[in-house]
């Protein structure tokens, strides 16, 4: 409880309650000529270079900009061990090589192409120069594109304008500032899926739309549960998709996890029922449920979801002790739609985002972290086995902000 | 949970109405607006910005028309602006080359390209009686070759035999093979949901591509992408030359600016959208669908087809030419009642006509529901059939027993009987006229009004009908969006009239 008014009380002060109408401080016109022109002249163009760098998503063109920076500004130790990081090679072999690393560099790995691409902008559009009315404009430009929706942008660059209007800023104070702003929101809700020893089973309801990672994420967490001994039965309720049942029983052998099967085309809701009987027969530590990917309009749909949960019930009234909602990190504003509406059908009690490996960003988290305070468990960040992560605030807000440690 | 770009922008621009010509100060302030609009409905922003200065360019000094506002006037010229974007004219898969025609699936994991390419084989093989061939190439997702040997299974579609440990280029050469062997037309290639970034599966991709020389690459590309999108389309593009888009899970209340998004980069349209899970949900793509969805503008298009789907014809044609004649009795009333609670109730219905934001609001407010449309079938049905076809015998008494038998009140039968004089008033004035031709095409011939209608109704002819006039701040602009019937040709709607100012 305690917690949640803490994190109120951040986004309170941050997302500025009331106050987000306020305009930002009116420009004090009267700055030196000559910083006027040469900033003039900068963002004559860097508008442009910024809309170039993301459109292309070049990579080549990223170390060459790193090391020009370098050369203007002063030397930052982050950029060089960013583009350090950046050439290797996104590889399909990871999970195996994986597991040696650790999870940060991984993690970071994950991330390292989306922040890059970020701080190019950041760096593009911000070579020590004033923080005024077009530059805060880049800087909400640069957080739209990262999905973190208009007005979450828009919030963000007031709370920078407010401490930093008109003040010489350096490419590497924004993105600490930025950083620090975006881990502010996403802390609090930084918390792990606490399995409950005493409950046998621990019930985990996975839930979200088509093609957001249900499956893979449960493979991902089954072998995680394994790795640390406990005993996992998982149910594979998503009876609609075709092989789906089979997706589901290879990762059971992967990961020497039971898996608790009907055939295709099944009540999911029964389904759901047989899992937990068995295991609580089995005496199972963790019992996690797949679902059928499910459009959160498709009222139908929806009510079936409800429908698992209500037979769950009828075994152990506190189940399911998880409903984990598995987010496309490639979705746009859409994933608060499907935050609100799943939450509401079926009491979803933490988020996972998956597919963070590629160049979206995810940034609609900030937005969700800002409105419903859910804990995010996980981010997915590859194929593997190993590529389930817990979420950690900081390093995700230092990632995205082009921040190493 | 979105205000449509129309309101938002009638707020802005109602104190200008009445001017002439579009200043650069009002567009400016417009296009703002239309900017946010967009990057909410996840249109990518190098692509919003492009746009905005796209409509700026014609805006600024176009002529607001008479009885438009100038808002209406920027959507107008925002959604003309949109369908060009996205592509007017509709891209069918191409078959014409030498069979087997080798068609490349290729996207992101998980953006449904398995399902997209079960749905294409029927299509190509029920639609153009083509003999279809599936194969899958992804050896990465577990069970994915399963999953589509399945669906192929269900939709009686041929699918390359699974063969472990063979490459995905492998397969694809084994693919084509056997498509010759087997004398089919089409072989369908999916292959494995790939990141662009990730090089190795980047080369593979082209490797495959190499070999299967296909004829139509398509990108299957998830309708609830972000600003990503620009990325994603770029990078499949630039390694693969795609021939086209389909758009997956447009049945989701996303707005879809992914569509004008991965259009705009590349160049390629959009051939077909997924529209559900069923092996049918799916369909060619229509710009001004998506163009009013970006805006938040409805769907009116839609209502015209679920319309059209779900009224009887027959009966709706019948209605017509009594309403013609001016013999519209409370009988009719009930038909129209009940054809609206099919096609959605109240709020469905409201939901998709564009423009009625400001109303809805006070419909809302005065908890006008569908329960409302129930109590007024309840209120007909407790009238003898001769009351029915002559409501001017309906006196206090029987007014008294009406309300007692429907468990409503005198006032109630009241406002039902009063709506109906307006509504047989306003047909008769109508009558024969261009209101009749609304009508029939929207709910008889369940055809798309044609443009001739579009601009039929004068705001003048709108305010004659109940509850339409009042709150909704003069009538829609000509020919906005294409396809949209005039509301007040959508005689259910009548409904309404009360609804604002309930003592």
């Amino acid at each position: 409880m305690s917690e949640i008014d803490k994190a109120k009380k951040l986004f309170g002060k941050w997302f500025g309650g009331g106050k987000a109408e306020e305009a930002a401080p009116p420009p004090p016109q009267a700055a030196p000529a000559e910083a006027d022109e040469s900033a003039s002249e900068d963002s004559g163009d860097h508008a442009q270079t910024a809309s170039a760098l993301t459109a292309d998503g070049d990579e080549c063109v990223t170390p060459a900009q790193g090391t020009a920076l370098q050369g203007t500004s002063s030397p930052d130790p982050a950029a060089t061990q960013a583009s350090a990081v950046e050439p290797i090679p996104a590889d399909g072999a990871a999970p195996e090589t994986g597991r040696g690393r650790g999870w940060f560099q991984r993690l970071k790995q994950g991330l390292t192409r989306s922040s890059n691409a970020l701080t190019e902008n950041l760096t593009g559009l911000l070579r020590k120069r004033r923080l005024d009315e077009d530059t805060l404009q880049d800087l909400e430009d640069v957080l739209i594109q990262a999905d973190l929706g208009v007005e979450t942008a828009m919030r963000i660059t007031e709370a920078l304008a407010e401490s930093r209007y008109d003040k010489e800023i350096s490419p590497d104070e924004v993105r600490e500032v930025l950083a620090r702003e975006v881990e502010q929101v996403l802390a609090p809700v930084a918390r792990p899926l606490a399995i409950d020893g005493g409950r046998k089973p621990h019930v985990i309801l996975v839930v979200g739309v088509n093609g957001s990672g249900k499956t893979t994420t449960i493979g991902k967490l089954a072998a995680r549960y394994r790795d640390e001994g406990r005993r996992v039965v998982l149910g594979a309720g998503d009876t609609f998709r075709a092989a789906a049942i089979e997706q589901l029983k290879v990762w059971g052998e992967r990961t020497g996890a039971e898996v608790v099967a009907r055939d295709q085309g099944a009540d999911a809701s029964g389904l759901a029922y047989d899992a937990l009987a068995r295991a609580r027969q089995a005496d199972a530590d963790v019992l996690i449920l797949d679902t059928a990917g499910r459009l959160q309009n498709k009222a139908n749909l929806m009510a079936e979801l409800e429908k698992i949960v209500r037979v769950l019930r009828k075994q152990d009234e506190t189940a399911p002790h998880d409903v984990l909602l598995v987010l496309d990190a490639t979705t746009g504003q859409n994933a608060m739609q499907q935050v609100e509406v799943f939450r509401q059908v079926c009491g979803v009690t933490g988020l996972a985002m998956t597919k963070l490996d590629g160049t979206a960003r995810g940034g609609i988290l900030v937005a969700i972290a800002a409105k419903h305070q859910l804990p995010v468990h996980f981010i997915g960040v590859g194929e593997g086995v190993d590529d389930l992560q817990p979420f950690a605030a900081d390093e995700f807000a230092r990632a995205i902000a082009g921040r190493t440690a | 949970m979105f205000e449509s770009l129309q309101d938002r922008l009638s707020g802005i621009l109602d104190k200008l109405t009445g001017r002439g010509a579009l200043s650069q100060d009002d567009v400016a302030a417009a296009l703002r607006e239309v900017r946010r609009a967009l990057l909410e409905a996840d249109v990518a922003l190098p692509v919003v910005r492009e746009f905005t200065e796209k409509v700026r360019e014609r805006a600024v000094g176009a002529d607001v028309v008479k009885s438009v506002t100038p808002g209406q006037m920027v959507v107008k010229i925002v959604h003309d602006t949109l369908v060009e974007t996205l592509g007017s004219e509709s891209a069918a898969i191409d078959l014409n080359a030498p069979p087997p025609v080798p068609i490349m699936m290729v996207g992101l994991q998980g953006s449904g390209k398995t399902t997209t390419t079960a749905k294409i084989a029927k299509r190509l093989s029920e639609r153009q009686k083509r003999r279809v061939l599936m194969a899958s190439l992804d050896t990465r997702r577990p069970a994915a070759q399963e999953q589509l040997k399945v669906l192929g299974e269900q939709a009686g579609i041929d699918t390359l035999p699974i063969v472990a440990g063979q490459t995905p280029v492998q397969i694809a050469n084994r693919a084509l093979q056997a498509a010759r062997f087997g004398g089919h037309d089409v072989v369908l290639l999916d292959t494995a949901g790939r990141q662009f970034v990730d090089e190795a599966l980047m080369s593979e991709m082209a490797e495959i591509a190499d070999a299967a020389k296909p004829h139509e690459t398509l990108l299957v590309a998830d309708a609830l992408t972000g600003q990503d999108a620009v990325n994603l389309a770029q990078s499949f593009d630039a390694r693969l030359a795609l021939s086209g888009i389909v758009l997956t899970r447009m049945d989701g209340d996303a707005r879809g600016g992914a569509a004008l998004s991965m259009r705009a980069v590349t160049g390629k349209p959009i051939k077909l959208v997924g529209t559900g899970e069923g092996m049918d949900a799916l369909e060619e793509f229509h710009p001004e669908r998506v163009a009013g969805r970006i805006l938040g503008m409805g769907d009116i298009v839609s209502l015209v087809e679920r319309a059209s789907e779900t009224i009887d014809q027959e009966k709706a044609e019948a209605i017509a030419a009594k309403m013609r004649k001016g013999a519209f009795d409370l009988d009719d009333l009930a038909e129209q009642l009940q054809q609206m609670g099919r096609i959605g109730g109240m709020s469905g219905v409201l939901g998709m006509i564009p423009g009625i934001g400001k109303m809805k609001k006070q419909i809302e407010a005065a908890n006008l529901d569908d329960s409302l449309i129930k109590r007024q079938t309840a209120i007909i049905s407790s009238m003898t059939r001769t009351e029915r076809r002559k409501p001017e015998l309906i006196k206090a008494s029987r007014k008294k027993r009406i309300a007692a038998g429907s468990g409503t009140r005198v006032e109630e039968v009241n406002r039902l009987l009063k709506m109906h004089r307006q509504m047989a008033d306003m047909m008769k004035q109508l009558g024969g006229k261009k209101g009749m031709k609304g009508l029939g095409a929207l709910m008889g011939k369940g055809g798309m009004p044609g443009p001739d209608q579009l601009g039929g109704l004068s705001p003048q002819d709108l305010k004659g009908l109940p509850g339409m006039g009042g709150g909704g701040g003069g009538g829609l602009p000509p020919g906005l969006p294409p396809g949209l019937g005039n509301p007040g040709s959508f005689p259910g709607l009548p409904g309404l009239p009360k609804g604002g100012k309930k003592k």
